[in-house]
């Protein structure tokens, strides 16, 4: 599996996910997918609405926001193909609860901010027996 | 009948299907139904006979948490959605 990202979506990430530390931040990946590749088109923030004191470890976003970009994915013919989301000054590896709260068939990006510098983005897929998740290929292009 | 919408990600498992019309006069027989017809889904939908607290599962724009859980009467009309909960963390 591909993920194909333009350097200035990859920009716009790293520039959100600096801009909310030292908390997590995140948001929906909006897309196409076709054979082996994912094509991200679009990114929207989502703000965080896990409590404020927890936000430096946890990120989360409500039902309601899920549902609203959902339907306008849906209405533009794109596919919500994942979210993406930052780990403060950790490595752009999933965790445990990030297991718990993923699904299959979803594209996960992790940004590591380590002092307020993006440093490294990650994607990631859950597998369908809930298992683990294995890394996937991001290529970057102009 | 009402109708389940079905998550981007878990419309995998229901042939791609958006929107999938299933039998049941409450939230848990239209879920049961559900997941008879497309058992993949089990696993992301329920642990055991109770649904993961990572799923919500939503009558109009009401979470059925906040109404009477499983036992939520539903109309032929009613519109149900699953919704995962995004959540993450270091």
């Amino acid at each position: 599996m591909h993920i194909q990202l333009t350097r200035d979506l990859q920009g716009r990430i790293f520039g959100q996910m600096e801009g909310t530390y030292p908390n997590e931040g995140g948001g929906f990946l909006l897309g196409e997918s076709v054979g082996d590749q994912i094509t991200i088109r679009d990114i929207t923030q989502v703000e965080n609405v896990f409590e404020a004191a927890e936000q430096y470890h946890r990120y989360a976003m409500t039902p309601l926001d899920w549902a609203r970009l959902e339907d306008e994915a849906d209405a533009k013919g794109l596919i919500l193909v994942g979210y993406y989301h930052s780990h403060p000054d950790s490595p752009a590896i999933p965790s445990i609860y990030d297991r718990d709260h993923a699904l299959p068939n979803f594209v996960y990006i992790i940004t590591s901010v380590i002092d307020s510098q993006a440093v490294e983005m990650r994607v990631w897929r859950l597998r369908a027996d809930r298992s683990q998740f294995d890394e996937s290929a991001l290529v970057i292009h102009e | 009948m009402p109708s389940i919408k079905i998550p981007t990600p878990l419309r995998a498992y229901t042939d791609n299907q958006a929107q999938v019309v299933v039998n049941g006069d409450t939230v848990g027989a239209a879920l049961r139904d559900l997941v008879t017809r497309y058992p993949d889904l089990k696993p992301h939908l329920f642990n055991g006979d109770e649904p993961r607290s990572f799923v919500n599962i939503f009558v109009g724009d009401e979470d059925v948490r906040f109404l009477q859980g499983l036992d939520t009467e539903v109309q032929n009309d009613s519109p149900l959605r699953i919704i995962p909960s995004i959540a993450g963390g270091r």
